[in-house]
Protein backbone atom coordinates (compact mmCIF):
# COMPACT_ATOMS: atom_id res chain seq x y z
CA UNK A 1 0.00 0.00 0.00
CA UNK A 2 0.84 3.59 -0.32
CA UNK A 3 1.84 6.12 1.81
CA UNK A 4 -0.15 9.33 2.23
CA UNK A 5 1.53 12.31 2.75
CA UNK A 6 -0.27 15.29 4.12
CA UNK A 7 0.92 18.59 2.51
CA UNK A 8 1.02 21.97 4.69
CA UNK A 9 0.15 25.24 2.94
CA UNK A 10 -1.84 28.59 3.03
CA UNK A 11 -4.37 28.16 0.27
CA UNK A 12 -1.95 29.90 -2.30
CA UNK A 13 1.74 28.03 -2.21
CA UNK A 14 3.02 24.64 -0.40
CA UNK A 15 4.37 25.46 2.79
CA UNK A 16 8.44 24.91 3.00
CA UNK A 17 8.18 21.48 5.20
CA UNK A 18 6.17 19.90 2.97
CA UNK A 19 9.15 19.14 0.79
CA UNK A 20 11.02 17.89 3.36
CA UNK A 21 7.85 15.86 4.66
CA UNK A 22 7.65 14.66 1.37
CA UNK A 23 11.43 13.20 1.46
CA UNK A 24 10.62 11.36 4.74
CA UNK A 25 7.52 9.73 3.26
CA UNK A 26 9.51 8.40 0.31
CA UNK A 27 11.62 6.67 2.28
CA UNK A 28 9.45 4.85 3.99
CA UNK A 29 7.70 3.90 0.46
CA UNK A 30 8.36 4.93 -3.00
CA UNK A 31 4.89 5.41 -3.91
CA UNK A 32 4.16 8.57 -2.49
CA UNK A 33 0.83 10.43 -2.60
CA UNK A 34 -0.23 13.73 -1.39
CA UNK A 35 -3.49 14.97 0.05
CA UNK A 36 -3.81 18.81 -0.25
CA UNK A 37 -6.79 19.96 1.94
CA UNK A 38 -7.66 23.73 1.53
CA UNK A 39 -9.94 26.14 0.05
CA UNK A 40 -9.37 27.68 -3.40
CA UNK A 41 -6.41 26.08 -3.00
CA UNK A 42 -6.14 24.96 -6.51
CA UNK A 43 -2.60 26.57 -7.27
CA UNK A 44 -1.00 24.80 -4.35
CA UNK A 45 -2.40 21.66 -5.85
CA UNK A 46 -0.40 22.04 -8.73
CA UNK A 47 3.18 23.14 -6.71
CA UNK A 48 2.53 19.59 -5.05
CA UNK A 49 1.85 17.45 -8.06
CA UNK A 50 5.23 19.05 -9.85
CA UNK A 51 7.16 17.29 -6.82
CA UNK A 52 8.70 14.08 -8.51
CA UNK A 53 8.23 11.97 -5.23
CA UNK A 54 4.20 12.45 -5.26
CA UNK A 55 2.81 9.90 -7.72
CA UNK A 56 -0.69 11.40 -6.89
CA UNK A 57 -2.26 14.09 -5.87
CA UNK A 58 -5.64 14.44 -3.91
CA UNK A 59 -6.81 17.72 -3.44
CA UNK A 60 -9.99 18.42 -1.36
CA UNK A 61 -11.64 22.18 -0.91
CA UNK A 62 -14.25 23.63 0.76
CA UNK A 63 -14.73 26.80 2.96
CA UNK A 64 -14.43 24.79 5.67
CA UNK A 65 -11.18 23.92 5.51
CA UNK A 66 -9.95 27.34 4.90
CA UNK A 67 -8.14 27.42 8.23
CA UNK A 68 -6.11 23.96 8.64
CA UNK A 69 -8.86 23.27 11.42
CA UNK A 70 -7.98 19.90 12.98
CA UNK A 71 -11.67 18.88 14.03
CA UNK A 72 -11.99 19.46 9.64
CA UNK A 73 -8.93 17.83 8.25
CA UNK A 74 -9.26 14.74 10.40
CA UNK A 75 -12.45 13.31 9.27
CA UNK A 76 -11.20 13.35 5.65
CA UNK A 77 -7.59 11.99 6.04
CA UNK A 78 -9.11 9.44 8.09
CA UNK A 79 -11.46 8.01 5.48
CA UNK A 80 -8.85 8.04 2.80
CA UNK A 81 -6.18 6.46 5.23
CA UNK A 82 -8.37 2.89 4.37
CA UNK A 83 -6.06 2.70 1.04
CA UNK A 84 -2.93 3.56 2.64
CA UNK A 85 -0.36 2.16 5.04
CA UNK A 86 1.35 5.35 6.48
CA UNK A 87 0.03 8.76 7.13
CA UNK A 88 2.84 11.33 7.18
CA UNK A 89 3.18 14.84 8.04
CA UNK A 90 5.45 17.28 9.80
CA UNK A 91 6.01 17.46 13.33
CA UNK A 92 5.30 21.73 13.25
CA UNK A 93 2.29 23.30 14.91
CA UNK A 94 0.49 21.87 11.70
CA UNK A 95 0.77 18.64 11.79
CA UNK A 96 1.12 18.06 15.70
CA UNK A 97 -2.36 19.58 16.25
CA UNK A 98 -4.06 17.13 13.75
CA UNK A 99 -2.13 13.86 13.32
CA UNK A 100 -3.02 12.65 16.44
CA UNK A 101 -6.45 13.57 16.12
CA UNK A 102 -6.07 10.87 13.17
CA UNK A 103 -4.60 8.51 14.78
CA UNK A 104 -7.01 7.80 17.85
CA UNK A 105 -9.89 7.62 15.01
CA UNK A 106 -7.81 4.63 13.36
CA UNK A 107 -7.15 3.30 16.57
CA UNK A 108 -3.32 3.78 16.03
CA UNK A 109 -0.64 4.87 18.59
CA UNK A 110 1.20 7.32 16.83
CA UNK A 111 4.90 7.84 16.38
CA UNK A 112 5.64 11.38 16.77
CA UNK A 113 8.82 13.60 15.67
CA UNK A 114 10.66 11.25 13.95
CA UNK A 115 14.13 12.14 12.44
CA UNK A 116 15.22 9.37 10.79
CA UNK A 117 13.74 6.10 8.73
CA UNK A 118 15.18 3.10 9.35
CA UNK A 119 12.26 0.43 7.45
CA UNK A 120 8.70 1.06 6.91
CA UNK A 121 8.21 0.73 10.38
CA UNK A 122 11.27 1.38 12.29
CA UNK A 123 11.82 4.68 13.32
CA UNK A 124 14.28 6.86 15.40
CA UNK A 125 12.96 9.58 17.78
CA UNK A 126 14.46 12.12 20.22
CA UNK A 127 12.97 11.82 23.60
CA UNK A 128 13.79 14.22 26.28
CA UNK A 129 14.63 17.36 24.90
CA UNK A 130 16.73 15.00 22.36
CA UNK A 131 19.09 14.27 25.82
CA UNK A 132 17.67 10.95 24.14
CA UNK A 133 17.50 8.81 20.42
CA UNK A 134 14.82 5.79 20.68
CA UNK A 135 14.70 3.47 17.73
CA UNK A 136 10.73 2.39 17.96
CA UNK A 137 9.03 -0.62 16.02
CA UNK A 138 5.50 0.36 15.24
CA UNK A 139 3.12 -2.37 15.19
CA UNK A 140 0.29 -1.34 13.95
CA UNK A 141 -1.52 -2.24 10.84
CA UNK A 142 -1.95 1.15 9.85
CA UNK A 143 0.80 3.91 10.78
CA UNK A 144 0.54 7.90 11.89
CA UNK A 145 3.94 9.22 11.85
CA UNK A 146 4.76 13.00 12.24
CA UNK A 147 8.36 13.86 11.07
CA UNK A 148 11.12 16.52 12.43
CA UNK A 149 11.41 18.48 8.81
CA UNK A 150 14.99 19.51 9.61
CA UNK A 151 16.28 16.08 10.00
CA UNK A 152 15.37 15.57 6.12
CA UNK A 153 16.65 17.26 2.97
CA UNK A 154 13.60 18.98 1.08
CA UNK A 155 12.62 17.13 -1.73
CA UNK A 156 13.35 18.06 -5.83
CA UNK A 157 10.51 20.88 -6.14
CA UNK A 158 9.75 20.99 -9.79
CA UNK A 159 10.14 18.44 -12.68
CA UNK A 160 7.23 16.18 -11.41
CA UNK A 161 3.53 16.04 -13.37
CA UNK A 162 0.89 13.86 -11.02
CA UNK A 163 -2.42 13.48 -11.61
CA UNK A 164 -4.59 15.55 -9.48
CA UNK A 165 -7.83 13.99 -8.38
CA UNK A 166 -10.55 15.94 -6.55
CA UNK A 167 -12.41 14.54 -3.66
CA UNK A 168 -15.58 15.15 -1.51
CA UNK A 169 -15.33 17.62 1.08
CA UNK A 170 -16.96 15.96 4.56
CA UNK A 171 -19.29 18.06 6.96
CA UNK A 172 -18.56 20.87 8.93
CA UNK A 173 -17.19 20.92 12.17
CA UNK A 174 -19.79 23.01 13.54
CA UNK A 175 -18.33 23.63 17.74
CA UNK A 176 -14.70 25.01 16.87
CA UNK A 177 -14.84 28.32 14.90
CA UNK A 178 -11.60 30.22 13.58
CA UNK A 179 -11.50 34.05 14.77
CA UNK A 180 -8.40 35.04 13.11
CA UNK A 181 -4.59 34.42 12.93
CA UNK A 182 -2.06 37.16 13.39
CA UNK A 183 1.46 36.75 11.65
CA UNK A 184 4.40 38.44 12.11
CA UNK A 185 4.88 39.65 8.36
CA UNK A 186 8.80 39.77 8.13
CA UNK A 187 11.04 40.26 5.01
CA UNK A 188 14.02 37.78 7.15
CA UNK A 189 14.02 34.63 6.20
CA UNK A 190 12.14 31.62 8.09
CA UNK A 191 13.27 30.55 11.15
CA UNK A 192 12.49 27.28 10.35
CA UNK A 193 14.47 26.72 7.15
CA UNK A 194 17.44 30.05 7.43
CA UNK A 195 21.12 28.87 6.76
CA UNK A 196 22.33 31.65 9.66
CA UNK A 197 19.95 32.00 12.80
CA UNK A 198 21.09 34.80 15.62
CA UNK A 199 19.20 33.89 18.88
CA UNK A 200 18.71 36.46 21.97
CA UNK A 201 17.88 35.16 25.06
CA UNK A 202 17.36 36.81 29.06
CA UNK A 203 20.95 38.56 28.68
CA UNK A 204 19.64 41.12 26.27
CA UNK A 205 17.72 42.73 29.59
CA UNK A 206 14.74 44.33 27.06
CA UNK A 207 12.96 44.29 23.65
CA UNK A 208 14.59 47.44 22.86
CA UNK A 209 18.09 45.77 22.92
CA UNK A 210 16.63 43.21 20.22
CA UNK A 211 17.98 45.92 18.05
CA UNK A 212 21.23 44.95 18.44
CA UNK A 213 20.52 41.08 16.83
CA UNK A 214 18.21 42.80 14.65
CA UNK A 215 21.46 44.54 12.72
CA UNK A 216 23.57 41.61 12.75
CA UNK A 217 20.44 39.36 11.83
CA UNK A 218 19.88 41.78 8.66
CA UNK A 219 23.87 42.28 8.11
CA UNK A 220 23.96 38.17 7.66
CA UNK A 221 20.52 37.48 6.05
CA UNK A 222 19.93 35.62 8.64
CA UNK A 223 16.89 34.50 10.97
CA UNK A 224 16.04 35.93 14.44
CA UNK A 225 15.43 33.39 17.04
CA UNK A 226 15.35 33.74 21.03
CA UNK A 227 15.25 31.60 23.66
CA UNK A 228 11.68 30.70 25.70
CA UNK A 229 13.16 33.38 28.82
CA UNK A 230 13.12 35.99 26.21
CA UNK A 231 10.00 35.12 24.74
CA UNK A 232 8.24 34.86 28.67
CA UNK A 233 9.67 37.91 29.28
CA UNK A 234 7.88 39.45 26.26
CA UNK A 235 10.99 40.88 24.29
CA UNK A 236 9.90 39.34 21.26
CA UNK A 237 6.53 36.99 19.81
CA UNK A 238 6.52 33.61 20.29
CA UNK A 239 7.22 32.52 16.66
CA UNK A 240 10.88 33.20 17.47
CA UNK A 241 11.12 30.38 20.21
CA UNK A 242 13.84 28.12 19.48
CA UNK A 243 13.74 24.84 21.90
CA UNK A 244 12.04 21.93 23.18
CA UNK A 245 8.47 23.87 22.83
CA UNK A 246 9.40 25.95 20.31
CA UNK A 247 11.20 25.31 17.03
CA UNK A 248 14.30 23.05 16.12
CA UNK A 249 16.31 24.48 13.83
CA UNK A 250 19.05 23.07 12.21
CA UNK A 251 20.57 26.02 10.62
CA UNK A 252 24.87 26.47 9.03
CA UNK A 253 25.41 28.51 11.70
CA UNK A 254 23.94 29.22 14.54
CA UNK A 255 24.48 32.12 17.37
CA UNK A 256 23.45 32.53 20.53
CA UNK A 257 23.52 35.71 22.36
CA UNK A 258 23.09 35.98 25.98
CA UNK A 259 21.46 32.47 26.13
CA UNK A 260 22.99 30.18 29.00
CA UNK A 261 22.11 27.50 27.35
CA UNK A 262 19.24 25.49 29.44
CA UNK A 263 18.99 21.90 28.64
CA UNK A 264 15.21 23.05 26.80
CA UNK A 265 16.63 25.41 24.64
CA UNK A 266 19.82 23.33 23.29
CA UNK A 267 17.10 21.04 22.45
CA UNK A 268 16.43 23.27 19.62
CA UNK A 269 19.68 24.20 17.82
CA UNK A 270 22.30 21.21 19.13
CA UNK A 271 22.31 20.16 15.53
CA UNK A 272 23.11 23.09 14.24
CA UNK A 273 26.45 23.03 12.18
CA UNK A 274 28.40 25.40 13.95
CA UNK A 275 27.21 27.03 16.79
CA UNK A 276 28.20 30.51 18.27
CA UNK A 277 28.27 31.38 22.00
CA UNK A 278 28.28 34.73 22.95
CA UNK A 279 27.95 35.52 27.01
CA UNK A 280 29.86 37.09 29.93
CA UNK A 281 29.27 33.68 32.01
CA UNK A 282 32.36 31.72 31.04
CA UNK A 283 30.43 28.78 32.97
CA UNK A 284 27.07 29.25 31.03
CA UNK A 285 26.35 25.91 29.38
CA UNK A 286 25.59 27.15 26.13
CA UNK A 287 29.61 27.11 25.51
CA UNK A 288 29.62 22.97 26.34
CA UNK A 289 27.80 23.06 22.70
CA UNK A 290 29.63 26.12 20.97
CA UNK A 291 32.34 25.21 17.98
CA UNK A 292 33.38 29.54 19.11
CA UNK A 293 32.36 30.72 22.76
CA UNK A 294 32.94 34.13 23.17
CA UNK A 295 33.08 35.33 26.62
CA UNK A 296 32.24 38.76 26.43
CA UNK A 297 29.66 41.68 27.28
CA UNK A 298 27.18 41.26 24.86
CA UNK A 299 26.61 44.90 24.94
CA UNK A 300 30.46 45.73 23.23
CA UNK A 301 30.28 42.42 21.72
CA UNK A 302 27.79 42.64 19.36
CA UNK A 303 28.38 46.68 18.32
CA UNK A 304 32.20 45.08 17.61
CA UNK A 305 30.60 42.06 15.58
CA UNK A 306 28.90 44.75 13.47
CA UNK A 307 32.30 46.85 12.88
CA UNK A 308 34.01 43.26 11.84
CA UNK A 309 31.24 42.51 9.50
CA UNK A 310 31.34 45.84 7.73
CA UNK A 311 34.76 45.54 7.16
CA UNK A 312 34.93 42.18 5.02
CA UNK A 313 34.43 42.41 1.91
CA UNK A 314 31.96 39.77 0.98
CA UNK A 315 29.52 38.27 3.13
CA UNK A 316 27.53 34.91 1.81
CA UNK A 317 23.95 35.13 1.66
CA UNK B 1 -18.85 24.12 35.02
CA UNK B 2 -16.38 21.23 35.99
CA UNK B 3 -12.93 20.74 34.65
CA UNK B 4 -10.98 18.30 34.77
CA UNK B 5 -7.03 18.43 34.61
CA UNK B 6 -5.23 15.52 33.71
CA UNK B 7 -1.33 15.50 35.37
CA UNK B 8 1.35 13.67 34.62
CA UNK B 9 4.79 12.52 36.70
CA UNK B 10 7.90 13.03 34.48
CA UNK B 11 11.55 13.70 35.64
CA UNK B 12 12.33 16.81 36.91
CA UNK B 13 13.36 19.17 33.92
CA UNK B 14 16.30 20.39 35.42
CA UNK B 15 17.35 16.59 35.85
CA UNK B 16 20.58 15.83 33.35
CA UNK B 17 19.31 13.04 31.64
CA UNK B 18 20.99 9.58 31.51
CA UNK B 19 20.76 6.79 29.01
CA UNK B 20 21.11 3.58 30.20
CA UNK B 21 24.06 1.60 29.40
CA UNK B 22 21.89 -1.56 28.30
CA UNK B 23 19.96 0.80 26.16
CA UNK B 24 16.57 0.44 27.43
CA UNK B 25 16.04 3.52 28.49
CA UNK B 26 16.97 6.51 30.77
CA UNK B 27 18.14 6.67 34.75
CA UNK B 28 15.10 6.83 36.90
CA UNK B 29 16.59 5.75 39.73
CA UNK B 30 16.96 7.95 42.83
CA UNK B 31 16.05 10.74 40.18
CA UNK B 32 13.98 14.30 40.92
CA UNK B 33 10.80 13.51 39.55
CA UNK B 34 7.95 16.53 39.41
CA UNK B 35 4.60 17.29 37.17
CA UNK B 36 5.09 17.51 33.80
CA UNK B 37 5.70 21.20 33.63
CA UNK B 38 3.03 22.48 31.13
CA UNK B 39 0.12 20.28 33.71
CA UNK B 40 1.31 22.56 35.86
CA UNK B 41 -0.26 25.56 33.58
CA UNK B 42 -3.48 23.70 33.23
CA UNK B 43 -4.18 23.26 36.88
CA UNK B 44 -2.88 27.16 37.45
CA UNK B 45 -5.75 28.17 34.72
CA UNK B 46 -8.50 25.78 35.66
CA UNK B 47 -7.65 27.03 39.61
CA UNK B 48 -7.58 30.39 38.22
CA UNK B 49 -10.96 30.06 36.40
CA UNK B 50 -12.44 28.58 39.33
CA UNK B 51 -11.42 31.50 41.66
CA UNK B 52 -12.91 33.72 38.74
CA UNK B 53 -15.97 32.29 39.87
CA UNK B 54 -16.69 30.59 36.09
CA UNK B 55 -15.80 27.02 37.19
CA UNK B 56 -17.29 25.23 40.40
CA UNK B 57 -15.30 21.98 40.14
CA UNK B 58 -11.95 21.28 39.50
CA UNK B 59 -10.67 17.52 39.38
CA UNK B 60 -7.06 16.43 38.61
CA UNK B 61 -6.91 13.13 37.61
CA UNK B 62 -2.93 11.28 36.55
CA UNK B 63 -2.82 7.75 35.03
CA UNK B 64 0.39 5.75 36.23
CA UNK B 65 2.16 4.01 38.75
CA UNK B 66 1.84 3.92 42.59
CA UNK B 67 4.04 7.13 42.94
CA UNK B 68 2.26 9.44 40.34
CA UNK B 69 -0.40 10.19 43.01
CA UNK B 70 1.91 12.72 43.73
CA UNK B 71 1.18 15.54 41.15
CA UNK B 72 -2.71 14.71 42.06
CA UNK B 73 -1.74 15.70 45.85
CA UNK B 74 0.17 18.82 44.18
CA UNK B 75 -2.48 20.00 42.20
CA UNK B 76 -4.87 19.40 45.39
CA UNK B 77 -2.50 21.81 47.65
CA UNK B 78 -2.48 24.45 44.75
CA UNK B 79 -6.52 24.59 44.41
CA UNK B 80 -7.72 21.51 43.18
CA UNK B 81 -10.92 19.85 44.83
CA UNK B 82 -10.49 16.29 44.36
CA UNK B 83 -7.98 13.99 42.54
CA UNK B 84 -8.55 10.83 40.60
CA UNK B 85 -5.33 8.36 40.32
CA UNK B 86 -5.59 5.67 37.42
CA UNK B 87 -3.08 3.33 38.54
CA UNK B 88 -1.47 1.35 35.67
CA UNK B 89 1.73 0.08 35.53
CA UNK B 90 4.05 -0.07 32.71
CA UNK B 91 4.50 2.14 29.60
CA UNK B 92 1.33 3.75 28.60
CA UNK B 93 1.44 5.20 25.12
CA UNK B 94 -0.84 8.93 24.67
CA UNK B 95 -3.21 6.51 23.02
CA UNK B 96 -3.75 4.08 26.25
CA UNK B 97 -4.19 6.80 28.39
CA UNK B 98 -6.22 8.93 26.27
CA UNK B 99 -8.52 5.78 25.72
CA UNK B 100 -8.74 5.51 29.85
CA UNK B 101 -8.95 9.37 30.49
CA UNK B 102 -12.38 8.94 27.84
CA UNK B 103 -13.63 6.41 30.43
CA UNK B 104 -13.62 8.68 32.93
CA UNK B 105 -14.78 12.05 31.23
CA UNK B 106 -18.24 9.70 30.35
CA UNK B 107 -18.22 8.92 34.09
CA UNK B 108 -17.27 12.75 35.57
CA UNK B 109 -19.11 14.23 32.53
CA UNK B 110 -16.89 17.48 32.89
CA UNK B 111 -17.41 20.55 30.46
CA UNK B 112 -13.62 21.04 29.98
CA UNK B 113 -10.65 18.90 30.16
CA UNK B 114 -7.40 20.81 30.67
CA UNK B 115 -3.49 19.13 30.19
CA UNK B 116 0.24 19.87 29.17
CA UNK B 117 0.34 20.41 25.48
CA UNK B 118 3.49 18.13 25.94
CA UNK B 119 4.82 15.99 28.20
CA UNK B 120 8.90 16.57 28.63
CA UNK B 121 10.22 13.21 29.23
CA UNK B 122 8.66 11.01 25.76
CA UNK B 123 7.68 14.73 23.81
CA UNK B 124 4.84 13.30 21.87
CA UNK B 125 2.14 15.99 22.38
CA UNK B 126 -1.23 13.65 21.66
CA UNK B 127 -3.00 12.96 24.52
CA UNK B 128 -5.13 15.93 24.47
CA UNK B 129 -5.94 15.93 20.79
CA UNK B 130 -6.73 12.07 20.80
CA UNK B 131 -8.74 12.46 23.72
CA UNK B 132 -10.98 14.99 21.81
CA UNK B 133 -10.59 12.69 19.06
CA UNK B 134 -12.05 9.95 21.27
CA UNK B 135 -15.00 12.12 22.43
CA UNK B 136 -15.94 14.40 19.09
CA UNK B 137 -15.21 17.12 20.96
CA UNK B 138 -13.27 20.41 19.87
CA UNK B 139 -9.45 21.33 20.49
CA UNK B 140 -7.88 23.85 21.85
CA UNK B 141 -3.98 23.05 21.59
CA UNK B 142 -0.77 25.03 22.36
CA UNK B 143 -3.02 28.06 24.29
CA UNK B 144 -1.18 30.49 25.34
CA UNK B 145 -4.83 32.67 26.48
CA UNK B 146 -7.90 31.78 27.48
CA UNK B 147 -11.02 33.48 27.96
CA UNK B 148 -13.90 31.87 29.22
CA UNK B 149 -17.47 33.16 27.74
CA UNK B 150 -20.36 31.26 29.09
CA UNK B 151 -20.64 27.93 27.12
CA UNK B 152 -17.55 29.23 24.86
CA UNK B 153 -14.05 29.18 25.41
CA UNK B 154 -12.02 31.84 23.17
CA UNK B 155 -8.38 30.47 22.91
CA UNK B 156 -5.27 31.90 21.95
CA UNK B 157 -3.04 29.00 20.14
CA UNK B 158 0.48 29.64 19.67
CA UNK B 159 1.12 28.31 16.24
CA UNK B 160 4.31 28.50 13.93
CA UNK B 161 3.55 31.53 12.18
CA UNK B 162 2.80 32.91 15.23
CA UNK B 163 -0.87 33.36 17.36
CA UNK B 164 -3.83 32.14 16.31
CA UNK B 165 -7.18 32.61 17.98
CA UNK B 166 -10.39 30.16 17.69
CA UNK B 167 -13.69 29.98 19.60
CA UNK B 168 -14.65 26.51 20.86
CA UNK B 169 -18.17 25.25 22.20
CA UNK B 170 -17.67 23.15 25.70
CA UNK B 171 -17.23 20.50 26.27
CA UNK B 172 -13.83 20.66 25.01
CA UNK B 173 -9.98 20.07 25.34
CA UNK B 174 -7.25 22.50 25.83
CA UNK B 175 -4.00 21.66 25.47
CA UNK B 176 -1.98 24.31 27.80
CA UNK B 177 1.17 26.53 26.71
CA UNK B 178 3.90 27.08 29.38
CA UNK B 179 3.11 30.86 28.42
CA UNK B 180 -0.71 30.55 29.46
CA UNK B 181 0.52 31.47 33.72
CA UNK B 182 2.33 31.13 36.06
CA UNK B 183 2.13 28.37 37.90
CA UNK B 184 1.89 29.26 41.89
CA UNK B 185 3.55 27.64 44.40
CA UNK B 186 1.82 25.65 47.17
CA UNK B 187 1.84 27.50 50.45
CA UNK B 188 2.53 25.05 54.05
CA UNK B 189 -1.23 25.70 55.02
CA UNK B 190 -2.71 24.47 51.29
CA UNK B 191 -0.27 21.09 51.34
CA UNK B 192 -1.33 20.75 54.96
CA UNK B 193 -5.06 21.02 53.63
CA UNK B 194 -4.58 19.11 50.02
CA UNK B 195 -3.58 15.50 52.39
CA UNK B 196 -7.46 15.66 53.65
CA UNK B 197 -8.75 16.22 49.94
CA UNK B 198 -9.86 12.93 48.81
CA UNK B 199 -8.04 10.94 46.20
CA UNK B 200 -10.34 7.94 43.86
CA UNK B 201 -8.38 5.51 43.17
CA UNK B 202 -9.15 3.37 40.31
CA UNK B 203 -7.61 0.49 38.46
CA UNK B 204 -6.78 0.40 34.74
CA UNK B 205 -7.23 -2.90 34.72
CA UNK B 206 -10.96 -2.49 36.15
CA UNK B 207 -11.48 -0.27 32.69
CA UNK B 208 -11.50 -2.62 30.37
CA UNK B 209 -9.04 -1.11 28.01
CA UNK B 210 -6.06 -2.88 26.33
CA UNK B 211 -2.97 -0.77 27.00
CA UNK B 212 -0.28 -2.13 26.30
CA UNK B 213 2.00 -0.88 23.82
CA UNK B 214 1.47 -0.52 20.33
CA UNK B 215 4.97 0.79 19.27
CA UNK B 216 8.43 -1.26 20.61
CA UNK B 217 11.22 0.52 22.17
CA UNK B 218 13.70 -1.08 20.61
CA UNK B 219 16.78 0.46 21.66
CA UNK B 220 17.78 4.13 23.16
CA UNK B 221 20.85 5.24 23.13
CA UNK B 222 22.64 8.50 23.49
CA UNK B 223 22.38 11.63 20.67
CA UNK B 224 26.10 11.79 18.79
CA UNK B 225 28.33 14.13 21.19
CA UNK B 226 29.40 17.35 19.55
CA UNK B 227 33.30 17.92 19.40
CA UNK B 228 34.61 20.31 22.02
CA UNK B 229 35.00 23.90 21.03
CA UNK B 230 37.02 26.93 21.52
CA UNK B 231 37.35 30.05 23.09
CA UNK B 232 37.94 33.28 21.27
CA UNK B 233 39.91 35.84 22.91
CA UNK B 234 37.94 38.83 20.87
CA UNK B 235 35.00 39.19 18.19
CA UNK B 236 37.90 40.47 15.87
CA UNK B 237 39.13 36.81 16.31
CA UNK B 238 35.28 34.92 16.04
CA UNK B 239 34.57 36.49 13.01
CA UNK B 240 38.35 35.72 11.51
CA UNK B 241 37.61 31.91 12.15
CA UNK B 242 33.51 31.82 11.07
CA UNK B 243 34.98 33.14 7.65
CA UNK B 244 38.32 31.60 7.11
CA UNK B 245 38.05 28.15 9.26
CA UNK B 246 34.35 27.58 9.49
CA UNK B 247 33.69 29.19 6.19
CA UNK B 248 30.18 30.47 6.84
CA UNK B 249 29.85 34.15 6.64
Amino acid sequence: MAVLLIAEHNNKELRPFTLNAATAASQIDSEVHAVLIGNNSAEASKQLSELPVIKKVLSIEAPHYENFTAENFAPVVVKLAENYSHIICSANTFGKNLMPRIAAHLDTSQVSDIIKVISSDTFVRPIYAGNAFATVKSNDAKKCVTIRPTSFDPCESSGGSAPIEKIDAAEEFSNTKFVKREEIKSDRPELGTARIVVSGGRGMQSGDNFKLITEVADKLGAAIGASRAAVDAGYISNDHQVGQTGKVVVPDLYIAVGISGAIQHLAGMKESKVIVAINKDGEAPIFSVADYGLEADLFEALPQFMEELNKLNTIQK
Amino acid sequence: MKILVAVKRVIDYNVQIRVKEDGTGVVTDNVKMSTNPPDDNAIEEAVKIKEAGKATEVVAITVGEEKAQETVRKALAVGADRGIHVKADGILEPLAVSKILQKIVEKEKPDLVFMGKQAIDDDCNQTGQMLSALLNWPQATFASKIDVKDKKLEVTREIDEGLETIEINVPAIVTCDLRLNEPRYASLPNIMKAKKKPIEEISASDLSIDTSPRVEQIKVEEPPKRKAGIKVANVAELVQKLKNEAKVI
